[in-house]
This record gives structure tokens, C-alpha cells and sequence, in this order.
């Protein structure tokens, strides 16, 4: 049986860049782990000769033709944009290699 | 002792499949349009909008697994592979994870001890991300989002290489081939094709692997041997000082020839694959995959077995003239032109003629010799009007620009002397010359018969038939 202590908390909050309140540690670390449990209750069900999903629904992927027909909306879309410039949206510095 | 390294490499390849519009929205994707004019709702992320996946996309991938003799799946499902980076507005990148729509299958290439086989583990479909923009904007980071959602092909190979030449060879013969089946443009500067390469290396005899790094994003043939030789080289000074090898993602400076580390391994490693919700399960049938078999073209290994078969050419040179779809094609126009053999096309073709190119830094496709002006030479080469050695005197000329073979061997009066009259009057002249060498030869100097041989070329400006040559001075120094 596994259980999410508070460094998997706050592991799990940094991936997904999740600012969580200290005082709400204890709680979320208790739910995680109620859910893991459930998980593992899941387990014990034999699916012998059952097909794994993918999907909830039983259904396959519709294909579309390769056509284009987005038209250009920049416009629109950067009037929502905190910052942009030269056509492009203004992000803060991301540096990849240090 | 210092220790034999043995070299282990794996690469993996983003192929960007050539469609109009993206892999899950009706946006185009063509390169180099105004920045994020190309970027519709579906690939910046909003919400509420649903990616559907472009048929194409689907079809392209599924010719280059009948292209490796992998299995194609019939059932395939796309995942959420979650990130953090400015250039993927989503969070996270639409791929596909544990059943890939590409299996197992194979890759020969040419390596300098023959034909080799390289397993390829598996492809499958994904969305390429945005570009970043590190130019200054008041300190900050542009992003376009054109390139988002442009269909990915990843192709992932075993770890069957042994040195950086082979990864070399691997790349060329995979570029080759999927601009051959049509389904990439093969453009590396706009990084239509992009490589990452897993190298490691262990003791000779180990069976067990090293620690890998994964130098990223190389994007040339020549900076992925130099980033691959130079992190072989870094490994082994680490090892033979006692230190460890990190696993470690890597980017390649081409400017300084080094490597160095992009972000730590474990943190972008943790990436929570999980089913895309918004896609369902990809369902391909037979009837399906037999139709898009029916269009495969010729493929270069096919080629290169119709080569030594119908031709007989060496597996050799059959491989090295199908690695490239260009060559290939110059080969069999040259072939179709010419009375002369397919042995003498091909070493002309493989020979002077690569060699002229390579010094010229040009492409097959560059060529300042058709294949029809080639043919032409080698007609005149097979019809005994010129020698071989005047034919190389003709080529330069033909690279050069003054002409086809014919009228190049006219103005030039270079055809071969195959007159026995004119020859025999010259060996006279020749013999009558050097009555001391006569002499010596005719007291049993035979080796001063090369002398002879040498004089009277010398005579004709190198375009006496050699052979006549040879048959009438041992008639006439013997007598």
C-alpha cells in the first residue's frame, strides 16, 4: 500500500506548478493517500480476459481530412495576451541551457 | 593497460510528416509564415476546443512502418505528456506512449564493414511544440506558436550503434528514405528532421550498458558525428579518471564543439503520461493498411537488390548508390543513355563523378554533369573512341562547362588513334630515337618495355588505344 507523505505533496504540487499552503499539507497528503487506496481496492478485481480502455467511451477515433481551415486570428487571440510584440506573445525569460 | 571502450548509441529522430494543416487542427503548417498567424485555438490550448486527428498524419505513418517491416497497430492510443515550457501552451504534449501506432521493425545501412541491420524499436505520432525566442525583448522571451501542432513522426532505434559514423549512416539512410516515401520534406535547417542522440560506452566485453546521455536537437549529418565523437571522448576522460558518468540531457554548442547539460535528468523526466481524454483509441483494419501498402514506392533496400540482380553490382555499391534517392535516380538516367556497361556507369558515377562533386561541396542534384552528358562520355568510352584516361581529361572539361563529350572530343582532337598504320610509323620513329634502349631491351632488359610504351603515348598525347600499343610493340621490338 502506498502512502504520499508531505514530500510527495509538495513534489507533486512543483510538477504541476500547484502553489500549495503549508497548513493544507497534512489534508492533501491524507486525500492522496484515501485515493491510492481506492486504487488498490480497484486492484483486487479480477479482469482476467477483460480488454484494458483507453477511453471510457467504447468508441475509435474519427479522422479528419488534411485540409486547412483555421484562419489567421492573431489578432484576437494576443487581445487576451498579457504582453506581446513583433507578432509574438511576451513570455518571462526562460533559459534553457544554465 | 587503459581500457578498450566500446561505443553504444541509440538516436532518436523527429520526422516532421509534410501535411497541409496540423496534426489535431484545420491550421496550416507551413514554414516560415509571420510569427503565430498559423496558430489557431486548438493549438494555443483554449478551452473547450477538441483535437481531431488529421488522417494524413495517420497515413504518413503508417507508409514508413510498411517501409521498416514493423507491425502496424491496429489499435493505438494517444497520451498527455505533461511539462511545463512557455512553447507548449497546454502543458502538455499530445504523443503516444505505451502502444505506439509503429512497432518493431528494421534499417539496414552501409557501414565500412558492409551492410549492417539496425533495429527500430518503435514510431509514433505527436505534436511538435512552439519556438522560443531568446532575443531580447526587455528581458523577456518571444514565443510563436506556428510550429505548434505540426505532426511529429518520432522514430526511436536500438541501441545498435558502435561509433559515430554508423549513427552517421543510420541518419542518412533514414532521411533517404522518408523523403523517399514523401511523407518529409527532409529540410534540417528548418528542422523538418531533428535528431537526439543516446550515446554511452563500456568496456569491451561488458554486457551490461553504461550511463547514457542524451544530447539534444542536432541538426546537421556533420555536427551529430562531431556532438557524438565529442561526447565519447568527454566519457572516456571521465571514466579513466575514476569519475561516474551523470545521465544527463545535453545540448550541442556547434560553435564551440562542446556538450553541456540542459536540465536535470530526473525532474524532466517525471512527465505523468496518461490517456488524452479528448482522443479516443486510434482503430486501424487491414483493409486499411493493405491500401496504403498498395502505394509504397520502390524502397531503396528493393532498389538496391534490383541492382546487383538485374545488374550485378556489388551489394556494395548498390546500397552506397540507393542512400541516396538523387544518386540513385542520376545512376539509372545515366544507364538508360548509355550503350556502356552498368559497371562503368557506376564507377564513373561513384567515382570521378562523387569525388568532383565532394571536392565541390555540391549535391548529386548540383551535378555540372547531367546524366545524359555522362552517358554520352561513356559511350565514347565503350565505343573505344577515347581511353579511359582521355575520358578524364573530356569530364573536366564537361564540369567545366565547354560542352557535351562529343564536341569536347572533337575540338580537342582527343579521339583515339586506333589506326595501325599511324601507330606502327610512330613506334618506328620511336625506335629509331632510342637505338641504345633498343638495344639493352633487345638483350633481354625487359622491363625497359614500359619505356617504349611510355615514348610512344608520349607521341600521341596519351590517344593511342593502349592495348593496340602494347600488341604492336612486342611484335616490333622483337623482330
Amino acid at each position: 500500500m502506498s502512502t504520499i507523505d508531505a514530500n510527495a505533496v509538495n513534489n507533486i504540487a512543483h510538477l504541476a506548478r500547484l502553489a500549495v499552503d503549508n497548513k493544507h499539507i497534512p489534508d492533501l497528503a491524507r486525500d492522496l493517500t484515501n485515493i491510492l487506496d481506492l486504487v488498490e481496492q480497484m486492484n483486487q478485481i479480477d479482469t482476467q480476459g477483460i480488454e484494458p480502455q483507453a477511453h471510457p467511451l467504447d468508441a475509435k477515433q474519427r479522422l479528419r481530412n488534411d485540409e486547412v481551415t483555421e484562419i489567421n486570428q492573431r489578432e484576437l487571440f494576443m487581445s487576451i495576451a498579457p504582453e506581446t510584440e513583433a507578432g509574438l506573445y511576451l513570455v518571462p525569460k526562460v533559459i534553457d541551457a544554465e | 593497460m587503459s581500457t578498450e571502450w566500446e561505443v553504444v548509441i541509440g538516436l532518436e529522430v523527429h520526422v516532421q510528416l509534410n501535411t497541409q494543416s496540423k496534426i489535431f487542427s484545420g491550421a496550416a503548417t507551413a514554414y516560415g509564415a509571420d510569427p503565430n498567424t498559423q496558430a489557431c485555438a486548438i493549438d494555443l490550448g483554449m478551452p473547450g476546443v477538441l483535437p481531431v486527428l488529421n488522417k494524413e498524419a495517420v497515413r504518413k505513418a503508417t507508409l514508413f512502418g510498411l517501409s521498416v517491416d514493423a507491425e502496424i497497430a491496429k489499435h493505438s492510443v494517444f497520451a498527455r505528456k505533461n511539462y511545463f515550457y512557455p512553447d507548449l501552451p497546454k502543458g502538455y504534449q499530445i504523443s503516444q506512449y505505451e502502444l505506439p501506432i509503429v512497432g518493431k521493425g528494421h534499417l539496414d545501412i552501409v557501414t565500412d564493414n558492409g551492410i549492417k541491420r539496425i533495429g527500430i524499436t518503435r514510431a509514433h505520432l505527436e505534436e511538435d511544440a512552439g519556438k522560443s525566442l531568446h532575443e531580447d525583448f526587455h528581458g523577456m522571451t518571444g514565443i510563436d506558436l506556428n510550429r505548434a501542432g505540426t505532426p511529429l513522426l518520432e522514430i526511436v532505434s536500438e541501441p545498435d550503434m558502435r561509433s559515430a559514423a554508423e549513427a552517421v549512416s543510420y541518419l542518412k539512410t533514414l532521411h533517404n528514405l522518408v523523403t523517399h516515401l514523401g511523407i518529409c520534406d527532409g529540410n534540417m535547417q528548418e528542422g523538418s528532421f531533428r535528431c537526439d542522440a543516446n550515446v554511452s560506452i563500456r568496456p569491451k566485453g561488458q554486457q551490461e550498458f553504461g550511463t547514457r546521455t542524451e544530447t539534444k536537437n542536432v541538426n546537421s549529418f556533420r555536427f551529430v558525428e562531431r556532438a557524438i565523437n565529442y561526447e565519447i571522448e568527454r566519457q572516456i576522460s571521465v571514466l579513466e579518471q575514476g569519475g561516474t558518468i551523470d545521465q544527463a540531457t545535453l545540448l550541442y554548442d556547434a560553435a564551440k564543439n562542446e556538450t553541456r547539460p540542459m536540465r536535470s535528468k530526473e525532474e524532466a523526466n517525471d512527465y505523468r503520461y496518461f490517456p488524452d481524454p479528448d482522443l479516443l483509441p486510434l482503430a486501424l483494419d487491414d483493409e486499411w493498411i493493405e491500401s496504403v501498402r498498395d502505394t509504397l514506392p520502390e524502397l531503396p533496400h528493393e532498389k538496391r537488390d534490383r541492382y546487383q540482380q538485374a545488374f550485378g553490382l556489388s551489394e556494395y555499391d548498390a546500397s552506397v548508390l540507393v542512400a541516396n534517392k538523387a544518386l540513385a535516380h542520376y545512376f539509372e538516367s545515366a544507364l538508360d543513355n548509355t550503350q556502356a556497361p552498368a559497371k562503368l556507369v557506376t564507377n564513373w558515377v561513384m567515382g570521378d563523378l562523387s569525388g568532383a562533386l565532394n571536392k565541390a561541396s555540391l549535391d548529386i542534384s548540383e551535378s555540372p554533369v547531367s546524366a545524359e552528358q555522362l552517358a554520352g562520355l561513356l559511350d565514347r568510352i565503350h565505343d573505344d573512341t577515347i581511353s579511359s584516361k582521355i575520358a578524364k581529361t573530356v569530364f573536366e572539361a564537361m564540369w567545366n562547362g565547354e560542352g557535351d563529350a562529343n564536341a569536347i572530343i572533337a575540338a580537342k582532337g582527343l579521339q583515339q588513334v586506333t589506326d595501325t598504320g599511324a601507330i606502327e610509323t610512330i613506334i618506328d620513329d620511336v625506335m629509331a630515337a632510342n637505338p641504345t634502349q633498343l638495344e639493352q631491351y633487345r638483350s633481354g632488359k625487359d622491363k625497359l618495355f614500359g619505356f617504349f610504351v611510355g615514348q610512344v603515348m608520349k607521341q600521341t598525347q596519351g590517344k593511342a588505344n593502349p592495348q593496340q600499343v602494347n600488341d604492336l610493340l612486342k611484335k616490333k621490338l622483337s623482330s
